[in-house]
């Protein structure tokens, strides 16, 4: 049986050339719908794997109790000094987060970019920055370094250049990467500095500290609740990053599923009008075939083939188009703290895969009617060719 | 007056390099409400001629004039328009739009007139109802017999009610027995109704009823006895 | 029977055929429908219809930072300013972070008056200004979540902390506001600045931003640099611009919503296009006798060639009708999932109108080659085929 299939199959390849407009539906609407979920997908993906690499199990950030964001939060030097006491943080770093209007290189449109003022000990809780270009600022002085991604988005963030940020002028010396994570879209200054000029003597808006272990944060958290002189929360960094990525990765997600479903009903019928003109152009030849002696059977699997195949290079020409059109392709958007994120698309192994798996699902149900019509033809009438 | 007159009538094809002559140097006349068959061998040029008769096709050389037009003086337009009004055509396969019921196929020359819905069905009607079919109205071609298809195109040939008739191998899909009923049905337009049919046929028994036969041959006429 | 009827019976010919290619033309144009209901959406802030005699005058160096509210007075002042009023952002979540909709302190009188075009009962309102923890809720919020007036709602301040320390703040509904009838509803929640403000633990005094009416709209944009012009010097320096601007400058932020959606709506017809195209062929193919015989009966080349288009765009628009009618008929209930993720999205009458005009530019592409062969196709020819 599998010799007869794989007669007929070749059989109906050979024709395939004249049916070649016909079958480039196939290709093309297969292709649009694995094209498009692939990419919308590949934006979610990069936009999540720019939070998540930001957020490490061993790092945990203090905020004031109940903030969602550190741009809503806000605490006192007494308040620092007693979580930089606790034994399980082994280092901590007082952060001011602000944003300011800045133009984006693309549209000259202001946005929101992040300004995060730190001390030194931020550079050892987050070993993943470095610096690629010019210099780390120097304390005291109103100099910052800015990364990758903010340099790819924004106006005049580059190194060596000056901007004026909320009626101050500073100097970036420098420009950092930190593993493609969302600080690579914000700029950083020295703390110190950061609060005199920007009139927020003293206060910062969170705290980043580095934990003994993963699990200190649950005897921490619970620390702070016990204590009614703290009103402040403490938050695993990777839950705070994946919490602030869910909602958007979720809708990019969700929209994506959507359009490619409804796209995909589309593909069908094109499928399933594709395939049943062809059986219906080779009506006679199916019939002879039938009348010669073979089974049902490898008739269906030689439509269900032809139109597998059709779809896998359909799918195939999506994922590529996918790939080599959008895979790396910074973009950035209002990120869950109010501030640009700037992130790169990711057309991962997977997504590729399982846009394939679309295209063979696509054409399975696009081939499977019309193949059973196919074989259920009395021969008699198709011979006659009716 | 004659209905159809050919003067030297040509017609030649370009085949590649090649000219073929279909028709050469043809004179007829046709009287008006003469049955004309026209016979031959296959490739002897009868349904060219038929052509020319009937306005889809022009001569290479020669002039065709029917009820006194020159065809050749009329544009593709105006050739259509003359058509819709003098010419009602007959065909082998039917030709029957399939999606369209009997009586819709026979409006259908109508669309091409100023008459009211309500008239061109009556006219419809009527056509059907001298075919023999006016219980059939509403059958798609699919649900008639092969004479029966024939009959509503006949219908809707003589629904414009043109003078002249052009038919080709109007019964060379059917059987002997249904064959004859077309056959009757044709002479009956010809002797009742006074319309001018030619024929082209290559059954001698269909032939048998025309008043006039005409040989051709390697596209001459071969000219014979009623 | 008449000519439309010949075309619409031709459709009937593979019944099969032309259905899938209404629904995978009804699909396009599904997507068609709400893509362009969301770009719109986006474009416009999710705030509505902006009027044209408003300014919004925000903070010059980000929109996090406070206004000083006695900045009001000294705005009245400018010459052609016809009101002014205040919001700001509440933030704070309701029930879970999910259920995401703007909850604005504002100053009820000053508020409903700017925002003309908003209809509140005068007896609502008036409980809503005598009232200290008074909240009203647009109609689409209240059918939501279920409110009514009288109910108790519960946000929790994620930015502010009441002054004791706690950080639920309880507000009565005591009014349910609506847009303009053909407008989406303007989905925000809004209570009492002055509660507010006395309750918070910090930031008192402040405000989010300032909206003004300006008396002539043709003076706007000189408005803006006056009012600007006030505060330039200032920490509390301001940057105003038509309210349509400045929420086309915020839809920025999110990226480039447009490119994107025309992008997929590209992909999408492209595909359509070529399906319904082949279709199209597919069926002149199978019908080339047919139309010879027409000729034949002495229809004219122009004829048969516009019958043959006409198919093509009946069949287009029929489609693109149906899907549009399709997405209007599913928009309430795509909406209850569409709302709290985008803002309220309204399937207006231009997006109605461009698909449709969509829909029978696509027949004219799809149908016109089959045309022009139908035009130039000849009667001996094609009949001679049928008979080989």
């Amino acid at each position: 049986m599998i010799g007869q299939i794989f007669q007929i199959t070749l059989l109906s390849l050979r024709n395939l050339p004249s049916r070649l407009g016909s079958s480039s539906v196939i290709v093309v609407g297969i292709g649009g719908v694995v094209g498009v979920l692939v990419a919308i997908l590949a934006m979610a993906k990069g936009f999540e794997a720019s939070m998540s690499r930001a957020g490490q199990p061993d790092r945990a950030i203090v905020m004031r109790g109940g903030s969602t964001s550190e741009l809503s939060s806000g605490m006192g030097p007494s308040e620092m000094a007693v979580v930089g006491s606790w034994s399980e943080v082994t280092a901590a770093s007082g952060e001011l987060y602000l944003v300011a209007d800045v133009p984006k290189r693309s549209n000259q449109s202001l946005a929101n970019l992040a300004i995060r003022g730190v001390e030194q000990a931020a550079f050892e809780i987050r070993p993943e920055i470095s610096i690629v270009e010019g210099r780390p600022f120097a304390t005291g002085r109103t100099e910052m370094i800015a990364g990758r991604g903010a340099v790819a988005e924004f106006e005049g963030v580059e190194t060596g250049s000056t901007i004026e940020l909320r009626n101050s002028t500073w100097t970036i010396v420098g420009m950092f990467e930190a593993d493609g994570s969302v600080y690579e879209s914000e700029v950083w200054a020295d703390l110190a500095t950061a609060q005199s000029v920007f009139r927020r003597e003293g206060g910062v808006s969170s705290m980043r500290v580095r934990l003994a272990s993963p699990d200190a944060a649950g005897v921490l958290s619970q620390r702070m609740e016990d204590d009614p002189r703290l009103d402040l929360t403490l938050t695993g960094e990777d839950e705070y990053f994946r919490n602030q990525s869910q909602q958007l990765t979720t809708l990019i997600e969700t929209f994506g599923y959507g359009v490619a479903a409804i796209m995909a009903v589309g593909a069908i019928f094109a499928a399933l009008n594709t395939m049943y003109s062809a059986v219906s152009t080779r009506t006679v030849e199916i019939a002879t075939l039938r009348a010669l002696g073979f089974g049902g059977m490898p008739v269906v699997a030689s439509v269900v083939l032809e139109a597998l195949l059709l779809a896998i290079l359909g799918g195939a020409i999506g994922a590529a188009v996918a790939y080599f059109g959008f895979n790396g392709w910074t973009v950035s958007t209002l990120g869950g703290s109010f501030s640009q994120v700037a992130f790169d698309f990711a057309v991962t192994p997977e997504l590729l895969v399982s846009g394939i798996v679309w295209a063979v699902g696509l054409g399975l149900i696009g081939g499977l009617f019309p193949a059973v019509r196919a074989a259920r033809l009395p021969i008699t009438t198709a011979l006659r060719g009716e | 007056m004659p209905i159809v007159s050919l003067k030297e009538v040509a017609k030649s094809y370009r085949k590649g390099r090649e000219t073929i002559d279909v028709l050469d140097g043809i004179d007829l006349d046709i009287e008006e409400g003469d049955f004309l068959a026209l016979m031959g061998p296959s490739g002897s040029g009868k349904t060219t001629l038929l052509n020319l008769i009937g306005g889809l096709d022009s001569p290479t050389m020669g002039s065709v004039i029917v009820g006194g037009q020159t065809l050749g003086d009329l544009s593709g337009k105006a050739l259509a328009r003359w058509r819709s009004r003098n010419i009602g055509f007959v065909f082998q396969f039917y030709n029957l739009l399939p999606v369209l019921n009997a009586q819709r196929n026979v409006e259908l020359p109508l669309l091409l007139t100023n008459l009211s819905g309500a008239q061109r069905r009556k006219n419809a009607e009527t056509a059907l109802t001298i075919v023999g079919l006016g219980d059939r109205a509403s059958h798609k071609p699919g649900e008639l017999s092969g004479g029966q298809q024939q009959r509503v195109a006949i219908a809707r040939a003589i629904v414009a009610d043109p003078a002249l008739l052009v038919c080709d191998e109007p019964t060379g899909d059917l059987d002997r027995e249904t064959a004859e009923e077309i056959l009757d049905l044709l002479s009956i337009l010809n002797r009742e109704h006074g319309k001018t049919v030619v024929m082209v046929t290559h059954d001698p028994k269909a032939a048998d009823h025309a008043s006039h036969i005409l040989h051709l041959d390697k596209g001459q006429l071969v000219r014979q006895a009623a | 029977m008449n000519a439309l009827g010949l075309v619409w019976s031709n459709l009937g010919r593979k019944q099969a055929r032309t259905v899938l290619t209404l629904l995978s033309l009804l699909v396009a144009f599904v997507l068609f429908t709400y893509l362009r209901a969301v770009a719109v959406a986006f474009s416009s802030g999710g705030f509505g219809e902006a009027g044209i005699d408003r300014l919004v005058v925000s903070p010059k160096y980000s929109i996090i930072d406070p206004l000083p509210i006695n900045h009001q007075q000294r705005i009245a002042t400018v010459p052609g300013v016809g009101a002014v009023t205040h919001a700001d952002w509440f933030g704070g979540v309701y029930q879970e972070p999910r259920n995401f909709f703007p909850k604005f302190p504002v100053d009820p009188e000053g508020y409903f008056g700017l925002y003309s075009e908003l209809v509140i009962a005068p007896e609502q309102l008036a409980a809503f200004r005598n009232t200290r923890t008074g909240a009203v809720a647009s109609a689409g919020l209240a059918e939501r979540y279920g409110w009514s007036i009288g109910d108790r709602i519960p946000i929790e301040g994620d930015i502010y902390p009441k002054r004791d320390g706690s950080r639920l703040w309880e507000f009565d509904l005591v009014g349910i506001y609506r847009g303009q009838p053909d407008d989406p509803d303007p989905g925000v929640f809004l209570f009492q600045y002055d509660y507010f403000d006395e309750a918070r633990q910090f930031g008192h005094g402040g405000v989010g931003w300032f909206i003004v009416r300006v008396k002539d709209p043709e003076r706007a944009s000189e408005i803006a640099s006056e009012i600007d012009g006030l505060f330039e010097n200032s920490i509390n320096a301001t940057r105003t611009a038509t309210e349509d601007d400045s929420q086309r400058e915020f839809a920025k932020q999110f990226g480039n919503i447009g490119l994107i959606t025309t992008g997929i709506l590209g992909a999408v017809f492209f595909t359509i296009l070529l399906l319904t195209a082949n279709t199209m062929a597919q069926a002149l193919r199978e019908r080339i006798p047919e139309l010879a015989v027409l000729k034949t009966f002495g229809f004219t080349d122009g004829t048969v060639g516009s019958l043959v288009l006409a198919e093509a765009i009946l069949l287009c628009v029929a489609g693109g009708a149906l899907g549009i009618g399709l997405a209007l008929g599913t928009q309430g209930a795509m909406s209850v999932y569409l709302e709290p993720v985008i803002g309220p999205i309204n399937i207006t009458l231009p997006i109605v109108a461009q698909g449709l005009a969509l829909a029978a530019g696509l027949g004219v592409i799809v149908g016109s080659v089959p045309a022009f062969t139908a035009r130039r196709l000849t009667i001996v020819d094609a009949l001679r085929e049928r008979q080989a």
